[in-house]
């Protein structure tokens, strides 16, 4: 043991040893490196200034639960059992259960490395031709506020990110601004909101007798909203529930927010996938642009172009005039540099080559209406399986009314935990499962467990 | 209609990358863009490394490749790969497990997920900044919700490092602070402190339990040796003690626009570091949920394969040798034209960039006059520079 006497002023030259491991050492505790010696020469304990920190300067951190949606995977990971199911995540699934990258994206990939172009760092609004195709796709091409540029649109980290941004920008320029969302809303939305230090409330959304929407509600908590509140509405394809409004009800809706000069606020994950049509999916956005409303709409290509893991979208700013749009778009950038300071290239550039693309464009268009597709048939086949399983005579219906990659069983936590601990089906808490996640083949299991959990689990 | 949005006022340019936003406008065929530091070759294009090639090739002809979300702390490979290559593949804290590492959005993202961490969990909001230091870092610290203070580092007399102001700043400085560190290439600067001032800078900083918070932008870049570029690093982890580390691969892998780097936390102990991990998956979840793949899976495979690698580290080794040689061209030549004033510090100064010693007005009469861009600081890329161009920026 070194008998080396630390001074309470400076540190010695040695090399500092870490204390002897397995040393249990409580907050706060320092120990003395002189061990306490027994017999004549017992040394007096020296209290001494350490040198070192002895205890992590983060030992009281605690850990952290998993993510409720995205540790649903991890467990499903974990999980040896041959039944086992993975309805947690919305990443698409082919009927064989394997991940899909679109046949449009591989021939996007090889055209880029074809071209071979450089790594340079985008600017901080990120790649131009992507901001150019992106709000085309999601206005129409021939929109007229495209023309009019009114419309601010900066590449951002898939939808997350771009939400990000947004919930930055009302932080910023709206201090006070209450953001109102869906109950329920897809889960993270709250997290974001509150690490931008952004108020929100909910607006009643889900209606669990009829597994509806519940519009009275709807309406009646948004036009109680202060005015001037920022209300996120789903594109399409509403996330946990899959329950949409009719276009008769967004005009509605569109009503309401009008009068109350409210900022709609559109988060559009599903461009494409819901219908199966990438303009039917925009219409509700377009109905509120046409109205000539500013808004705010998030993209994300996660899902329609299966660009997942490239974490490939952007925020969109449709502003009254074209000075105030590139402000804005000037603030947003201020918001994204001390962030990330520009965004990934990668994902930008398939988008462009894909979307950009009259041929690959095409392309892409079939293979979305396939995999909408194999989701409506799904979505048909459990119907019909519930249906013939279930002796009680429950409408199960409301199956084939929700819209989208998900749906919302009515299953409540603790039915959801026995659909994983006893049928290893793997979903998130709220009663979500992922229909992408799902195939033909597996639809009677599912049911089977739906019914068993539904019926014998309080 | 009036905006809701009527009152946001235009923001200004940043002040770094508005300078290549500038350059672009320009129309003049002898315009030189000595401003963003991004590696241009001798023929002044931007480069992409070989082995970057060949690693890209391999991750699209990949039949079983897929795009699927990577975990919020991104790809497993590539972070234990980083902690290794900046720690040392035998360092004992990678050994035990005390290393969280996270994969974020290069370096700005790996700082900015860093000092979100230390804001939400660490008893001191503050974090002392060299004097001067990459103008992203005031920012980043800021909105990640710290307070920012800073400590003398450069000597505009020497054009060299003020260790006497450094040590007494450091030492002043409240108990548990954190400190801002480049570890090698100081960026605006290139004025690095000596191995010996590092060492007494590491015992002053444990003495005082100050926190390390690296920066590593560079490594590689600067000597040309990774691991001589990661020494800084490497003797505060070696005293057993906590650091921070973030790593940026947009430089020394040339990945600038795929947005690749990780940050790694030295723990005490396993568990420490589990529980931080952990941690940091809220901080990243409702800022962008996971990080890009594609820049990751380049650098994973790179650092994984013997030849890949040895490969790189030639590349490397060849990028740092061509701006070590602007420097001396550039010395030789501001010299060799009679030049007054010592313009030795252009070689003693390593990395990318050189501060001129020019200020404001005549960054911006460089500008007006011969179309010569850089930050209005001083400071030049030495990337930008080619042995043609020289002689015209020396005249």
């Amino acid at each position: 043991m070194a008998s080396a006497i630390v001074s309470l002023s400076s540190v010695s030259s040695i090399s500092l040893q870490p204390h002897a491991k397995g040393s249990k050492n409580g907050i706060g505790n320092v120990s003395s490196p002189f061990p306490k010696s027994k017999g004549k020469h017992a040394l007096t304990k020296v209290k001494c200034m350490v040198a070192t920190v002895k205890v992590s300067r983060f030992e009281g951190i605690t850990m952290a639960p998993p993510d409720p949606i995205l540790g649903v995977s991890e467990a499903f990971k974990a999980s040896t059992n041959e039944k086992k199911l993975n309805l947690g995540v919305g990443a698409y699934r082919t009927e064989e259960l394997q991940p899909y990258v679109l046949n449009v994206v591989k021939k996007a990939e090889n055209l880029i490395l074809e071209r071979g172009e450089n790594k340079e760092y985008l600017p901080i609004e990120g790649l131009a031709a992507f901001n150019k195709v992106t709000a085309e796709l999601l206005f129409g091409a021939d929109n007229p506020v495209l023309k009019q540029q009114r419309l601010s649109t900066v590449q951002g980290l898939s939808g997350t990110g771009s939400l990000r941004l947004a919930a930055a920008l009302i932080q910023r320029y709206f201090p006070g601004s209450k953001v109102l969302i869906s109950s329920p809303t897809w889960g993270n939305h709250k997290n974001i909101f509150n690490d931008a230090g952004v108020p929100w409330s909910e607006y009643r959304y889900y209606d669990p007798k009829t597994v509806g929407l519940d519009f009275e509600g709807m309406i009646a908590d948004i036009k109680a909203a202060p005015e001037g509140s920022f209300i996120l509405l789903h594109g399409c394809a509403h996330n946990p529930t899959g329950i949409d409004p009719t276009p008769e009800q967004w005009e509605i809706i569109a009503d309401v927010i009008q009068e109350k000069n409210h900022i709609p606020f559109f988060d559009v994950a599903y461009q494409g996938f819901a219908s199966g049509n990438l303009d039917a999916d925009a219409s509700s956005v377009r109905l509120f642009a046409a109205r000539g409303l500013e808004l705010i709409v998030a993209q994300s290509y996660s899902k329609n172009l299966g660009l997942y893991a490239e974490r490939i979208g952007a925020i969109n700013v449709l502003c009254s005039s074209s000075d105030t749009a590139a402000r804005v778009k000037s603030q947003l950038k201020r918001i994204a540099r001390p962030m990330y300071s520009n965004p990934p290239v990668h994902g930008a550039r398939i988008v462009v080559n894909v979307v950009g693309n009259p041929n690959l464009f095409n392309e892409w268009k079939e293979e979305m209406e396939m995999m909408a597709g194999r989701i409506k048939s799904v979505r048909q086949k459990l119907h019909d399986s519930l249906t013939a399983n279930d002796k009680s005579g429950k409408d199960w219906s409301f199956i084939l009314k929700q819209i989208g990659m998900f749906s919302y069983t009515g299953l409540s936590k603790t039915q959801s935990d026995s659909m994983t601990n006893k049928w290893h089906v793997y979903m998130t808490k709220d009663g979500r499962i992922s229909l992408a996640g799902l195939s033909a083949a597996k639809c009677e299991y599912l049911a089977d467990a739906i019914i068993d959990s539904f019926y014998n689990v309080s | 209609m009036e905006s809701v949005f009527g009152s946001i006022a235009q923001a200004p340019e940043d002040p770094i990358l508005g300078v290549t936003v500038a350059f672009n406008k320009d129309t003049s065929p002898v315009k030189l863009n000595l401003g963003v530091g991004a590696y241009r070759t001798e023929e002044g294009k931007p480069l992409v490394l070989n082995v970057v090639k060949k690693a890209e090739q391999l991750l699209i002809n990949d039949p079983a490749r897929k795009k699927e979300y990577l975990p919020i702390v991104g790809l497993a490979d590539f972070n234990k790969s980083s902690a290794k290559l900046i720690l040392g593949s035998d360092s004992p804290a990678v050994l035990e497990n005390r290393v969280a590492t996270v994969q974020c959005l290069s370096g700005t993202g790996s700082l900015r997920v860093g000092s979100e961490f230390l804001a939400r969990h660490y008893h001191q909001r503050v974090i002392y900044v060299p004097l001067p230091t990459w103008g992203n870092h005031l920012k980043v610290s800021h909105f990640g919700g710290l307070e920012v203070k800073s400590y003398r580092y450069y000597d505009p007399t020497t054009r060299g490092l003020n260790f006497q102001g450094l040590l007494e700043d450091l030492n002043s400085a409240p108990s548990g602070a954190i400190v801002l560190l480049h570890a090698c290439a100081h960026n605006p600067t290139g004025v690095d402190p000596t191995l010996t001032q590092w060492e007494e800078i590491r015992k002053l900083m444990r003495s005082k339990v100050l926190l390390p918070f690296f920066d590593s932008a560079y490594q590689g870049f600067a000597s040309g040796s990774l691991d001589a570029d990661a020494q800084s690093v490497r003797i505060f982890v070696a005293d057993g003690g906590e650091c921070f580390v973030a790593q940026s691969y947009a430089k020394n892998m040339g990945l600038y626009g795929e947005r690749v780097g990780a940050l790694s936390i030295v723990c005490k102990t396993a568990d420490v570091a589990s529980r931080v991990e952990s941690q940091l998956k809220l901080v990243i979840r409702p800022m962008y949920s996971n990080p890009p793949i594609h820049g990751a899976s380049i650098v994973a495979t790179i650092l994984k394969d013997p030849d890949m690698y040895h490969e790189w580290t030639v590349e490397l080794k060849a990028m740092a040798d061509r701006i070590i040689s602007m420097r001396k061209q550039l010395f030789d030549a501001l010299t060799a034209r009679g030049t007054p004033g010592d313009w030795s510090h252009i070689i003693k100064q390593i990395g990318m960039f050189t501060f001129t010693g020019l200020n404001a007005e005549q960054v911006s009469f460089m500008t007006r006059e011969y179309h010569i861009y850089m930050t209005s600081d001083g400071r030049i890329s030495m990337a930008g520079l080619s042995s043609r161009k020289v002689q015209d920026f020396v005249l």
